[in-house]
């Protein structure tokens, strides 16, 4: 039997990377790592969508997708930078569990 | 008889002394300040003179006519008009009317003129002749008016005027209350003449119908003098309270009469309005208003003829007065009030000729008296002008001008008011051939000879001539004690009196003639001369003239009694000589010495303003007091309870509103408030905790759709 990689070993990966990315959402205080982990996630997203169209679709929307998001990443990673960067302006660090003035 | 001629400018008469009212009322503090007297006197007098002017000429025009048309109306609108009664706003021009009319005109002008001089300095001069202005507007309306309400104008507005120009120095206390006596006291008959003139109108238009008033005659509904004349036989049987009609119309007329024209019990005001100024004095209380009852029971001479009651009364009354005030006139020492008292006298003369039925002759009598009577009170005027001048010379301000007794000898310095005063004087006396000599003798003779009344002529008779030996005395007393013998003011002051002025002066020979002269317009039959006045009234009163009854007497009855009123004269006046001449004599301290209870209770006119003061007006003042108490404690603590029970409900009101209905409201957004407090904790800020729901959320999605 020769391995073959299927569509399970892109899901595994991207379940995979999914967690990798949850986690570090999750345990990290600092923003910029928040930031990561999110990126992680989206990441895991694109690979289930690339895989999603080349085994079941047979066309490259999903390939057109992943770009899009590819995009919209960067953008939120921009936007998301200069709001932690005016955080750290008025409260000197980026730990998300303390900068909560808002609440209030 | 009923034949009226319609003029148009009779209602200048009135109006022009209103005029010259408004404008000295308006602008003459102005005019005054800026002009000084003489204009205000100038319009002031001018209107009165202008308003005498058209009398004569409409005097002219009534003598012209022939005797049944002499009536003049003017008519201007309907006053008031509720469905089929009306009243006009007219005025009414008849021989009766017009011989008033010239008289108050003639008189008041000058009367005005004479102010001149008296009020000369006065810092109110502006105020006093716009006061008399509108007292001349008052009194013609008064007289001219051809209804009752129009006459109840001027009625009322006489008497305000009184009050106004008696307290017209009003600084000094006495005046003012002086002027409120004469208001309140003239209040009270006017209370009684209103009832009278409703009376009437409820007599004329219905009766009672099943215990209802209902109107029966709603054309008999007026208030005309004439149209009332033609309806008053009607009202004869008709009777309210059991009294007839007209008896007691008549008395209420009556009642108003006595305040206005000072007669028992209401006469109290008159002396004490001697207050005000002379001039007014001489024009308002004794030639004009209150001569007012007398032409009002005279005018109404178709109603009085009805009633021999109320004929009776108006006689004994009168003649009372006369004989009354004259006691109380014998032992005063003011001027004034000498003649005040004279004057309450002389208006018991005029009520008595009139209620024994002789109504021309009663007004012949308030026409001549209005001459003499303002010639004495502008004299006494003139006299008390000169001592005032003196006293001030002398800076002697605690001395009063007006007390006789300091007085005498005055002729030397005031030659013509004392011989224009002697005129009247005589006149007053009924001095043969004198004006009150016609007069007041015609009075006597109709007393005597009348059957009109129920008690008998000859006891009215008798009191009238008492009365008429103690005018004829105690107005020689005056004259003996103010003209006669020395100054008993001191020789420091004599030096300063002098005569008064010239308008003073010319204004007292006009009345001094007239109160010789006047009597002519009435000769009587006796000597075989016409009588004026009394063709002259004729048309007026020949409507009552078959409803009056007069005893026959032969001439010489005639003659004795005429020689017998000169005697009286005669006799008043010889009296009045032997004790006060010169002041020489010691009887009159002697009489004092010898009766002074006598003396001293007609000095204080008999207690009457004290027997007034203790019954009625404190007995008014009791009632008005316990009136105050009910009010205060059981009126006003009835309003009050009724106040406190709305408080109470209004308080529980409240309560329920701030706890039940504010408790709800504030409890639901109380309610909210916490919950939302209690909801914000999910709110952590942090997205760590947020991410955890999430998950927990998509966990327990998964779970649910696999599980169940």
């Amino acid at each position: 039997m020769t391995l073959t990689i299927g569509l399970t070993h892109y899901l595994v990966v991207a379940a995979l990377l999914f967690s990798l990315g949850l986690v570090c959402v999750l345990g990290r205080r600092n923003a910029i790592g928040l930031l990561m982990g999110i990126e992680m996630i989206l990441n895991s997203a694109n690979i289930n969508l690339v895989a999603f169209a080349h085994y079941i679709v047979h066309d490259i929307t999903g390939q057109v997708f992943a770009l899009f998001v590819i995009v919209l990443a960067a953008a939120e990673a921009a936007i998301a930078m200069a709001i932690v960067l005016s955080i750290f302006r008025s409260f000197k660090q980026i730990d998300v569990t303390t900068t909560v003035e808002l609440k209030e | 008889m009923q034949q009226n001629l319609t003029v148009q400018w009779l209602w200048l008469i009135p109006a022009l002394p209103l005029f010259g009212a408004l404008i000295n009322g308006l602008f003459g503090l102005k005019i005054y300040r800026r002009y000084g007297e003489q204009p205000v006197h100038s319009i002031a007098i001018f209107f009165p003179a202008a308003s005498f002017i058209i009398t004569l000429i409409y005097f002219i025009q009534l003598i012209q006519q022939p005797a049944e048309f002499r009536q003049l109306l003017c008519y201007l609108f309907d006053w008031i008009r509720i469905g089929s009664f009306s009243i006009p706003m007219s005025f009414w021009f008849d021989p009766l009317s017009a011989a008033m009319t010239l008289m108050i005109t003639f008189v008041g002008t000058l009367i005005h003129i004479y102010s001149i001089g008296y009020m000369h300095k006065d810092p109110g001069y502006w105020r006093f002749f716009a006061y008399m202005n509108l007292f001349m507007f008052s009194m013609l309306t008064l007289v001219l008016g051809d209804n009752f309400l129009l006459m109840f104008v001027g009625w009322e507005g006489v008497g305000l005027c009184s009050y106004l120009l008696i307290s017209f120095w009003f600084q000094d206390l006495n005046n003012a209350r002086a002027g409120m006596k004469a208001f309140i006291t003239n209040r009270v008959g006017d209370f009684g003449f209103t009832l009278g003139i409703l009376a009437l109108l409820w007599a004329l238009g219905g009766n009672w119908l099943d215990s209802q008033y209902t109107v029966l005659y709603p054309e008999r509904l007026t208030l005309v003098f004439r149209e009332i004349e033609k309806f008053a036989p009607l009202l004869v049987d008709q009777k309210i309270w059991g009294i007839a009609v007209p008896t007691l119309v008549c008395l209420l007329f009556f009642w108003g009469a006595t305040a206005k024209s000072a007669q028992i019990p209401l006469y109290v005001w008159l002396p004490d309005a001697m207050a005000g100024p002379t001039p007014v004095s001489a024009l308002i209380h004794a030639a004009t208003m209150v001569t007012a009852g007398v032409y009002m029971i005279a005018r109404l001479n178709f109603l009085f003829a009805l009633s021999a009651t109320a004929m009776t009364v108006v006689a004994v009354v009168g003649a009372l007065t006369a004989l009354f005030a004259a006691t109380i006139g014998l032992f005063q020492f003011d001027i004034k009030k000498v003649l005040a008292y004279s004057t309450i006298s002389q208006l018991g003369f005029m009520f008595l000729g009139v209620g024994v039925g002789a109504f021309g002759v009663g007004i012949f009598h308030l026409l001549t008296h209005a001459f003499f009577k303002a010639c004495l009170f502008l004299g006494a005027g003139s006299v008390i002008h000169a001592m005032h001048h003196a006293y001030q010379q002398m800076n002697n301000h605690h001395n009063d001008p007006q007390d006789m007794r300091n007085m005498g000898g005055l002729g030397k310095q005031m030659p013509i008011t004392r011989w224009t005063y002697l005129a009247a004087c005589a006149a007053i006396a009924g001095f043969p051939l004198m004006s009150g000599f016609f007069s007041k003798d015609e009075i006597l003779w109709k007393t005597f000879s009348n059957s009109n009344t129920l008690i008998s002529g000859k006891i009215l008779w008798v009191m009238a001539a008492t009365a008429a030996i103690l005018t004829a005395f105690y107005m020689f007393r005056s004259y003996f004690m103010t003209f006669s013998g020395t100054f008993r003011g001191g020789q420091a002051t004599e030096v300063h009196l002098h005569e008064s002025p010239a308008t003073i002066t010319w204004v007292l020979r006009i009345l001094g003639v007239l109160s010789i002269l006047g009597g002519i317009i009435g000769l009587p039959h006796l000597w075989h001369l016409p009588n004026l006045l009394e063709g002259w009234f004729e048309p007026v009163f020949e409507s009552v003239s078959d409803l009056l009854n007069w005893h026959e007497y032969s001439l010489t009855a005639e003659w004795t009694l005429m020689i017998l009123s000169i005697i009286i004269a005669l006799t008043g006046f010889g009296f009045a000589y032997i004790l006060f001449k010169d002041a020489r004599s010691r009887i009159p301290v002697r009489f004092k010495g010898m009766f002074p209870g006598l003396y001293r209770l007609a000095f204080n006119k008999y207690y009457i303003d004290e027997l007034y003061q203790s019954t009625l007006i404190n007995g008014s003042i009791i009632f008005s007091k316990i009136c105050g108490w009910v009010d205060t404690y059981i009126i006003d603590g009835l309003v009050n309870l009724v106040a406190f029970f709305g408080r109470v409900f209004s308080w529980l009101n409240g309560l329920h509103d701030t706890y039940v209905i504010d408790g709800a409201v504030n409890g639901l957004a109380y309610v909210s408030g916490k919950f939302g407090q209690s909801i914000r904790r999910i709110q952590t800020g942090r997205i760590q905790t947020y991410i955890y729901v999430l998950l927990g959320g998509g966990l327990f999605l998964i779970l649910v759709r696999f599980i169940l």
